[in-house]
């Protein structure tokens, strides 16, 4: 029905292309087989936006130092774990003896500092709007119980320069975004107006369930359609559309933007993402400690920057599914199951556009 | 950890810390409302979690509409419901 009426808004021999930036919303379109649903004239792009994926091998490296250092127990997310740096993984460093610990939330970090007062307890924060929050009020309860040992080496990325950067890359040619929810759920829909107004491309906020994807798809096409380029709402059950007013106060009361900060595949991008301000120092890992920076280029083989970009698809990397899989990732993409490559290599392979790829080499 | 877990609030816990416990398919757990700000929440609620913070209200069929699709993930959802399990926030 739905699938009925998206092929009916197609103007015959028009290609569409949008660009899911949500990894979550990649994960339930190889899942269920989505793209199936859809007309040959729509095409649907990964985004940006799974916050393992972006992470810089310099940056897991420079965790990895600080991890070393005598008296460290660094923790993180369960997804950080197997992301290659350049010398190895956080699991590979804790084989060879490192302190590092998975949790699942910043206050679990908080709580191994409270218990271990003699040791120095770094938390790695990572992801998009939808986590900083977390980390920031972690720490003001971290500041109100007075801890001292307590630091966080600060990852946090925002999402709206990131779809900028692919909005001004050369080589972009996308018709409108299927926005991500949770991310909006803190930001709200407002941030996205630009998109519309300046660059003339549509925006619909989906929820996670593959008809929200199919009616935001159909949302989009209907601006289209009818001449549009709007930011509209698709998930109002959960995403207000101003966000949520006291998560983005917790952010700003104890970070800052950053000038620039790299990103996996895509580079410098300038004011992309979080640090901690000056006022909350005594909880900034990178106060407190000499952090090498070191920056280190992605292997060669490695197309992350393409995927992320939504210029290549997964399986045309040349290392995917062989050299590069789950188990051993190369890549970020690979490693998150909300990356791009690790939803395919899991759920994608028989896709009618893995047929098409494969009976066309 | 990207992914929000639908959970009901079961008891708010007293104190400075802004704490509730949440029963998430029948494991409870300590999480925090601070971020939900003024809106507050009452045992009953149902929110979304994200690394141990309510980040919304939702109504009931939509948390019965995330968790069925969560469920549907496999590894994922295991891995992060684990790890909420193991998780002990005070
Ligand atoms: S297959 Fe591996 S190396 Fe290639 S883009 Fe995907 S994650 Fe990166």
């Amino acid at each position: 029905m739905l699938a009925s009426q998206i092929r009916e808004l197609c103007e015959p021999g028009r290609q569409y292309t949008f660009m899911e930036v949500c990894g979550g919303h990649t994960h339930t379109i190889y899942k269920h087989g989505l793209e199936d649903y859809l007309p040959e004239a729509v095409t649907l792009v990964h985004g940006p936006g799974c916050p393992v994926c972006v992470i810089p091998m310099g940056r897991v490296d420079d965790a990895i130092d600080l991890a070393r250092r005598p008296g460290v127990i660094m923790t993180s997310f369960g997804d950080m774990m197997r992301v290659p740096g350049g010398q190895g993984s956080f699991l590979d460093a804790k084989a060879a003896g490192a302190d590092i610990r998975m949790v699942y939330s910043p206050l679990d970090a908080l709580k191994i500092a409270r218990m271990n007062p003699d040791r120095t307890v770094v938390f790695m924060a990572i992801g998009f709007e939808t986590t900083a929050p977390s980390t920031a009020m972690t720490v003001l309860r971290a500041a109100a119980e007075g801890l001292s040992n307590f630091f966080v080496f600060c990852n946090h990325v925002t999402i709206i320069p990131a779809i900028k950067a692919i909005l001004d890359s050369p080589d972009q040619r996308l018709d409108g975004f299927i926005g991500p929810g949770h991310v909006s759920t803190v930001i709200g829909c407002r941030p996205y107006e630009f998109i519309a107004r300046e660059y003339g491309k549509p925006l619909v906020c989906a929820g996670f369930e593959p008809l929200d994807i199919l009616q935001s798809i159909h949302m989009l096409l209907r601006q289209l359609a009818d001449g549009r380029a709007d930011v509209e709402n698709q998930y109002t059950r959960v995403v207000p559309w101003d966000g949520n007013r006291t998560a983005l106060d917790v952010i700003s009361r104890v970070m800052e933007v950053r000038p620039f900060f790299e990103w996996r595949g895509l580079g410098f991008i300038s004011q992309s993402a979080l640090r901690m301000r000056e006022a909350y120092a005594a909880y900034d890992a990178e106060v407190l400690f000499d952090v090498p920076g070191v920056r280190v280029a992605d292997p060669k083989a490695c197309q992350c920057g393409e995927v992320l970009k939504g210029v290549l698809k997964p399986w045309e990397c040349k290392v995917f599914g062989t050299a590069c899989t789950p188990e051993t990732p190369i890549g970020t993409c690979m490693v998150s199951s909300e990356g791009a490559c690790a939803a395919y290599y899991n759920f994608g392979r028989f896709t009618r556009s893995r047929h098409k790829e494969t009976s066309r080499t | 950890m990207c992914l929000g877990i639908p959970g009901e609030i079961v008891e708010l816990l007293p104190g400075p810390t802004e704490l509730a416990t949440v029963d998430v398919v029948g494991v409870r757990r300590a999480i925090n409302i601070g971020l939900l700000g003024e809106q507050g929440v009452r045992p009953g609620d149902w929110v979304l979690v994200h690394v141990g913070f309510a980040m919304s209200k939702i109504d009931e069929a939509e948390a019965a509409a995330t968790l069925a699709l969560l469920t549907g993930l496999g590894q994922a959802y295991t891995d992060e419901l684990e790890a909420l399990a193991e998780s002990d926030i005070t």
